[in-house]
């Protein structure tokens, strides 16, 4: 789960972490009042919205006087902006965070990750800093220091390598070492999936700061981190997946024609290939997971009957633990309150089979039937390109 | 392949008594499991399906002889459930559970690295030597001895591979399901070795998806040390990039765990690679007659 930038700040200031002095504003009008108790003669105005790639996009906003912070909060407050991370739709700015400008003399990366490679806690270093690190990644890997630390803490020496390649002064290194550290223990503390600082800067006045910051919580250690589970910002999430995912349902929204219900997550992704194999785009991924219920089953209908991009949808069920009665009698459910606007193809093999598809054949619904995958995908492909005839 | 897992082999269930654990225990001993008891705190000295439940694995080791042991246990005692196992001299840990903390699995491979366990999973449909035994959740009945092994991060998408295995003949030496987390046990390098080594397998199936770099160092091995066909699929060409599809390790980050990437890398190590997921049955068996 991402949080934004001015609440993985204050958790960073809490760690010793300097940050630039900054308060949030959801109006023009705290905006004003931010940059009035901050001070100073130069002012950030930031959009805050769960995607990199807000400095492009014009999200971010350096101001010289409070004519211009007004003007600047009152441009991006309701705006939409798009960015590289975005996706075309772009997100809706609906907070801002105010902080003093800082005059910067070098920008660094600086990003926690857990390496699955090494199994441990690794920074990232790059004295690239500011750009896309991916970028970076592809067109200069030299610049790239990845650092494993090997015990509870970070070790001088495991600082130093970092300090060296990011081409810090010697007077630097103690600063470094504590930045850190306190970076680590937050990590660890808070159940970081990522923390990355981009840039990480050096002051005209030799400090070190992280101007910018992004935090992502590990989602399975949220029922230890209630303060930040607290911090879930829903309109920056698709608000079906969050439906779905009250349902116990893996939803994820793409952009093509034919939704997809399945049962485990390698299948829901190998049935999204498929589909594309044979000439069609999926409209999302969907694993109902292993103890879905005939209510999750009748959720997850009525969110692909509901897309309006959905031309087709194909229920690809292998059942193990997914019993396929209840897949049918979901269905069912379903097309009481929704009624059932596209073809529905049905691959519903495994436990209680012959059950599941007495059931939807004797209400008499227009169903077609698929002995395997291949074929189920097929049918899918062939009626949603019917369907798009039939709309031309 | 008897490596692992065989009719004999004796396993005890950590979350005995769960409702998860009880279904899944009952479904083992079915398929013919030597399940020998199970482990639930506080509830030692107990019996359930006839089995004796025991306090803590030291106990089931001691009294019951315990060689293997699956673990059902909620994702916030899991951990510990697995290093618990690790230490009593559990030899083979699968572990079930999905959700545990990512942090938590690094503490969990430190603590064991020194022990000589075998672990699988998490998150995992778990173990099955076709018509001996299993340890997991997988549907016994579409399995059947024969002569290909198949490691995969998937469940589901393994019973599809399976199935077609079992349609066309070939059957199953050993299924191994490693699981969809990011910190995990036994990798593909792991199998393919036991794999290898293994008179009874004549090929290979491989399951990947997108996220990490498994397949790409099993890539590596295969080219410079395995000498049986592969037959392999990943899941997730049409994932967007940055989202977690399902599985808490199969997401691309910073441009990296591609489907494109992985297939290319074991095409480059002579794999026979399989974009089609109903084909890998109708691969292996055409690889087989060349």
């Amino acid at each position: 789960m991402n949080i934004h930038e001015y609440q993985a700040k204050a958790i960073m200031a809490d760690y010793g972490i300097p940050v630039p002095r900054g308060a949030a504003a959801f109006t023009v009008e705290e905006a004003l009042a931010a940059a009035g108790s901050l001070g100073g003669a130069l002012w950030v105005v930031k959009a805050q919205i769960h995607a990199g790639g807000r400095g492009k996009a014009g999200g971010v906003r350096l101001c010289h006087s409070l004519q211009e912070v007004e003007a600047a909060a009152h441009a991006l407050l309701g705006a939409t902006l798009v960015t590289k991370q975005t996706g075309p739709a772009g997100k809706r700015v609906r907070r801002l965070y105010i902080e003093e400008g800082l005059p910067i003399a070098k920008e660094f990366y600086l990003s926690l990750l857990v390496d699955r490679e090494q199994e441990r806690i690794a920074f990232v270093a790059s004295p690239a800093g500011g750009m896309d690190i991916e970028q970076v990644a592809a067109d200069t890997p030299a610049q790239i220091l990845t650092v494993a630390i090997a015990g509870d803490t970070v070790s001088q020496a495991e600082s130093e390598q970092m300090a060296a390649h990011l081409g810090l002064d010697a007077d630097l290194q103690a600063a470094f070492h504590t930045l850190a550290n306190n970076l680590h223990r937050m990590f660890r503390e808070k159940d970081g999936a990522l923390l990355e600082l981009n840039p990480l800067i050096l002051t005209t006045e030799g400090a070190l700061v992280a101007l910018d910051a992004k935090f992502v919580v590990d989602d399975n250690a949220l029922y230890r981190q209630p303060a930040l589970a607290a911090l879930r910002d829903p309109d920056e999430e698709d608000g079906r997946e969050i439906e779905a995912a009250q349902f116990g349902l893996n939803y994820i929204a793409l952009d093509g024609s034919i939704g997809c219900m399945v049962n485990g997550a390698g299948l829901a992704m190998a049935t999204m290939d498929i589909i594309q194999l044979k000439g069609g785009k999926p409209a999302n991924f969907l694993d109902v997971g292993g103890g879905v219920t005939v209510e999750a089953v009748t959720e997850a209908f009525r969110l692909l009957f509901a897309d309006a991009h959905v031309q087709a949808v194909l229920v690809n069920i292998f059942g193990g633990i997914v019993r396929c009665d209840i897949i049918a009698n979901g269905l069912l459910e379903a097309v009481k309150q929704t009624p059932m606007r596209v073809p529905v193809v049905m691959r519903l093999v495994g436990t209680n089979e012959a059950e599941g598809q007495r059931l939807v054949k004797e209400a008499g619904l227009d169903v077609r039937w698929a002995d395997d995958l291949d074929q189920a995908a097929e049918l899918a492909v062939a009626a949603a390109d019917n369907m798009k005839e039939a709309q031309a | 392949m008897s490596v692992l897992l065989r009719r004999d082999t004796r396993v005890i269930c950590q979350g005995f008594t769960g409702k998860q654990g009880s279904f899944h225990a009952e479904q083992m001993i079915a398929y013919g499991t030597t399940l020998v008891g199970g482990v639930t705190p506080g509830k030692g000295g107990q019996t359930h399906l006839n089995r004796p439940v025991f306090d803590s694995v030291a106990d089931a080791v001691a009294q019951e002889g315990a060689e293997a042991s699956v673990i059902f246990v909620p994702p916030r005692f899991a951990a510990e459930a697995i290093v618990e196992a690790a230490e009593a001299g559990i030899r083979l840990i699968v572990c079930i559970t999905e959700g545990i903390p990512v942090q938590d699995m690094l503490a969990v491979k430190q603590r064991i690295a020194d022990s000589d366990c075998t672990l699988i999973g998490p998150n995992c449909p778990g173990i099955i030597t076709p018509s001996e035994a299993k340890i997991g959740i997988m549907p016994g009945h579409i399995h059947q001895p024969g002569r290909i092994g198949v490691i995969s991060r998937s469940g589901t998408l393994t019973y599809e591979a399976v199935e077609q295995l079992t349609r066309t003949g070939l059957g199953q030496s050993t299924c191994i399901g490693m699981g969809g987390d990011p910190i995990h046990g036994m990798d593909f390098i792991d199998a393919l070795k036991m794999f290898e080594a293994d008179e009874r397998t004549e090929g290979v199936v491989m399951i990947g998806e997108i996220g990490g770099a498994d397949e790409e160092h099993a890539a590596d091995y295969i080219a410079q040390s395995f000498s049986k066909p592969v037959v392999a699929f990943i899941a997730g060409a049409t994932a967007p990039k940055g989202k977690r599809m399902g599985h808490a390790g199969a997401i691309i980050s910073g441009g990296k765990g591609t489907a494109e990437a992985k297939f290319s890398a074991l095409e480059a190590a002579g794999v026979r690679v399989e974009h089609n997921p109903t084909k890998l049955g109708a691969q292996m068996l055409d690889l087989l007659a060349a």
